[in-house]
C-alpha cells in the first residue's frame, strides 16, 4: 500500500508517494523528500493567529509560534495564545508566551502594538 | 508639483513609492486606512515572500518590512486620506483627497501610480437565491473582523469557493473554536494552493465539495442565517435535483473572486480591458492615459505577494522614466489574447521602448498538463515568440520575459497556449 503526500514546500505541490518499506518517490527536490519524512514521523505546523490587547485602537494583534509545533499541539496552542493579553506597546519579533504548550518553541508577535506610519507623523 | 502620487499605500504602493523615490523622484503616497500594508495587514497566516526573500514570512511580517524601508527612506505620505477623484488638465494631474484632519486636499502631480488593490465579489454577482438573512459575508469582511477586531462572525460555518481566501479562512474559523461544516467548489478542482488544502482542510478534517453550490439560503424568524443548500452541478455548472444537502449553519463566507479596485479612473477616460475588469497597459504599465500607470491587484489579480512587488517596482521605474521622456510620441502595437488565454498583460507593446525587455503576465483558461506558449504576428503561422510550459493552471499566473526586440514589423501579436503531447 503506498501513502500519498500532497508536498507544500513550495507552490508546485508535488505528488510525494512512500511505500511499505519507506522507499519515497515523486519528490522534485531534496525539501520535498524531507518534509515526507516528517510527516510521516514528526508533522508540525506553523499556527498563526491573534492575541487580544488592552489598546482599544488594536485590539488584536497578529502573532505566530516561532517554530513550527507538533501538529497534534495545535488546539493547546491556540488555547494559550487565546488566554494572553498584551498590555504594552510591544515590537514585531518580541514574545509573548515563551514555550508554548512545552513545545520548547516562543509565541511572538508579528506586527508591532502601535502603527509605525502614525508613531512616524 | 509632485513628480509622482501614488494611490494606495499596499505592498505595490509602497514598493512602486520607494523605486521612483531612489530614481531621485518626488514622490507622495497616499493611504485610505490608518496605517500602511494594505491588505497584507489582515493575512495573519504564513507563506508570503518565498520568491523576494527566500523565506516564509506572515503577511504582516511582509508588510513591516516595505513599511520600515519606506518609513527610513522618508517619503512624504498621508494615512487615513481617501483618494476620491483624479482630473488631468493639460499635463498635469489633480488628485482630490479627503481626510478627517485635512478635510479636502487636493495635490498636483505629473504622473500617477494606481495601486487600490482589488474587491471581493459578493452575493450579488453569482445570484444564489434564498433569503437575504445577516451571517452572509464575504471571506475578507471575515478575516478582518477576526484578525483585526476580534470578533467572530459565528459559530458554524460554511465556505463557498476553495480558492486560497476561502481556504484559510475555513482554517482560520475553524482554529478560532468554529465547527466547519464544509467547503463547496463549483469547478470540478480546486484553484487554491495543494499547501492550502493540506494545512487548511486535510488537517482539520473539513470536506471539500468539488461540482458543488450553494443553491439556496434560509433565513430564521429574526433574519439570521439558519441553513443553507448545497447541490451538486453537472457539466454546464446547472444544479442536479435529488442532489440537496443541507447544512445547519450561522455563517456562510463567500470567497469567489476578486475585481481589481480602478473605480477613480472613471472620470479620465482610460481604455479598459473586459478580460482583466481593469485598465490595458503598455509594457511600461502606462495606460491609455499619458502619466497614468497601474500595478498590483489593481492591474490584475495576483496569487503572489511577492509577484505585486516586483511588477510596483518595475511599473515604478518605468514611471520615472516617463518623466524624462514626456511628448515622445508612441508606436504601440497590441498583444491579443488567443487559444486557451483567459487575459494577457501588457494588452500594448510600444515599440519605443523595445530597450527593456517587457514582462508578460497571463492566465490560462484551462488545466495544461504540457503547454506550449506561442506569439504570432498578424495571424501568420510562423512564432515570433515560443516557449514550452508545464503544469499551466487557471489558478496560478504565467510570467515571463519577452524579446520584443527581436520583434521586426509593426502587426499586432497574439499569444495562445497549445496542449502538446
Ligand atoms: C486573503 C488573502 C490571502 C492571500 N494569501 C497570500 C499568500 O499566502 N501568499 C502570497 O504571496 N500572497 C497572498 N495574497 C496575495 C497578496 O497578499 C496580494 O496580492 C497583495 O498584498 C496585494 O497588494 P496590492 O498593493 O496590489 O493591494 P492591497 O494590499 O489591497 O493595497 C491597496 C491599498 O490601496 C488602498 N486604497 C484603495 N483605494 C484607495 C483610495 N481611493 N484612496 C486611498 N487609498 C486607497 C487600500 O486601502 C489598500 O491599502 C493573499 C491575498 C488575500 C486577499
Amino acid at each position: 500500500m503506498k501513502k500519498e503526500f500532497i508536498c507544500i514546500v513550495c507552490p508546485r505541490g508535488c505528488h510525494i508517494t512512500v511505500d511499505d518499506e519507506g522507499t519515497i518517490e515523486g519528490y522534485g527536490c531534496i525539501r520535498g523528500k524531507k518534509y515526507v519524512e516528517e510527516e510521516m514521523h514528526d508533522p508540525k505546523r506553523i499556527v498563526t493567529s491573534t492575541v487580544k490587547t488592552v489598546f482599544p485602537e488594536r485590539p488584536r494583534i497578529s502573532c505566530k509560534t516561532k517554530e513550527a509545533v507538533p501538529k497534534g499541539k495545535i488546539f493547546d496552542v491556540m488555547d494559550a495564545i487565546n488566554n494572553v493579553t498584551v498590555d504594552e506597546p510591544l515590537e514585531i519579533g518580541d514574545v509573548v508566551i515563551e514555550d508554548v504548550c512545552d513545545t520548547g518553541v516562543d509565541v511572538i508577535l508579528t506586527k508591532p502594538v502601535k502603527s509605525k506610519a502614525s508613531v512616524n507623523k | 508639483m509632485k513628480d509622482i502620487i501614488v494611490i494606495g499605500g499596499g505592498a505595490g504602493g509602497l514598493a512602486a513609492a520607494l523605486k521612483a523615490h531612489e530614481e531621485d523622484r518626488d514622490v507622495f503616497l497616499v493611504e485610505r486606512e490608518d496605517e500602511l500594508g494594505g491588505i497584507l495587514g489582515q493575512c495573519i497566516h504564513n507563506g508570503f515572500g518565498l520568491e523576494v526573500f527566500d523565506e516564509e514570512y506572515t503577511g504582516p511580517e511582509y508588510a513591516d518590512i516595505y513599511i520600515e524601508r519606506f518609513l527610513e527612506a522618508g517619503i512624504d505620505y498621508r494615512v487615513n486620506t481617501t483618494v476620491t477623484g483624479i482630473k488631468k488638465h493639460d499635463d498635469v494631474f489633480t488628485v482630490i483627497t479627503s481626510s478627517k484632519e485635512e478635510g479636502i486636499v487636493e495635490y498636483e502631480s505629473k504622473v500617477i501610480i494606481m495601486t487600490t488593490g482589488c474587491y471581493e465579489k459578493t452575493r450579488g454577482a453569482i445570484q444564489i437565491p434564498g433569503d437575504r438573512p445577516s451571517g452572509v459575508l464575504t471571506a475578507g469582511i471575515a478575516q478582518r473582523y477576526i484578525n483585526i477586531n476580534g470578533l467572530m462572525p459565528g459559530k458554524k460555518a460554511f465556505v463557498l469557493g476553495s480558492g486560497d481566501i476561502g481556504l484559510i479562512m475555513a482554517r482560520r474559523m475553524r482554529l478560532e473554536g468554529a465547527e466547519v461544516l464544509g467547503v463547496a467548489e463549483i469547478l470540478p478542482y480546486s484553484n487554491g494552493l495543494n499547501r492550502n488544502i493540506v494545512q487548511c482542510l486535510h488537517d482539520f478534517d473539513i470536506p471539500l465539495y468539488l461540482s458543488h453550490t450553494v443553491t439556496d439560503i434560509i433565513a430564521d424568524d429574526n433574519n439570521n442565517l439558519k441553513q443553507i443548500i448545497v447541490q451538486k452541478v453537472d457539466d454546464d455548472f446547472k444544479p442536479i435535483g435529488g442532489s440537496e444537502k443541507t447544512f445547519d449553519v450561522d455563517v456562510l463566507l463567500l470567497a469567489v473572486g476578486l475585481i481589481p479596485e480602478v473605480t477613480l479612473i472613471e472620470d479620465l477616460d482610460v481604455d479598459i480591458d473586459p478580460l482583466t475588469n481593469s485598465v490595458s497597459i503598455n509594457q511600461a504599465y502606462e495606460t491609455s492615459v499619458p502619466g497614468l500607470f497601474v500595478a498590483g491587484n489593481a492591474l490584475q489579480v495576483h496569487d503572489l505577494v511577492d509577484k505585486v512587488t516586483k511588477e510596483s517596482e518595475r511599473a515604478g521605474l518605468a514611471a520615472s522614466a516617463s518623466l524624462d521622456r514626456s511628448g515622445e510620441a508612441k508606436k504601440e502595437i497590441h498583444l491579443k489574447s488567443g487559444n486557451h488565454v483567459g487575459y494577457v498583460t501588457p494588452q500594448r507593446l510600444d515599440l519605443n521602448l523595445k530597450k527593456e525587455m517587457p514582462v508578460v503576465a497571463l492566465r490560462s483558461k484551462q488545466e495544461i498538463e504540457k503547454a506550449k506558449l506561442i506569439i504570432r504576428q498578424d495571424g501568420k503561422e510562423a512564432a515570433v515568440f515560443e516557449k514550452r510550459l508545464t503544469f499551466v493552471l487557471p489558478a496560478e499566473m504565467t510570467m515571463f520575459e519577452f524579446p520584443l526586440d527581436e520583434v521586426t514589423g509593426t502587426g499586432d501579436l497574439t499569444v495562445d497556449l497549445e496542449v502538446s503531447s
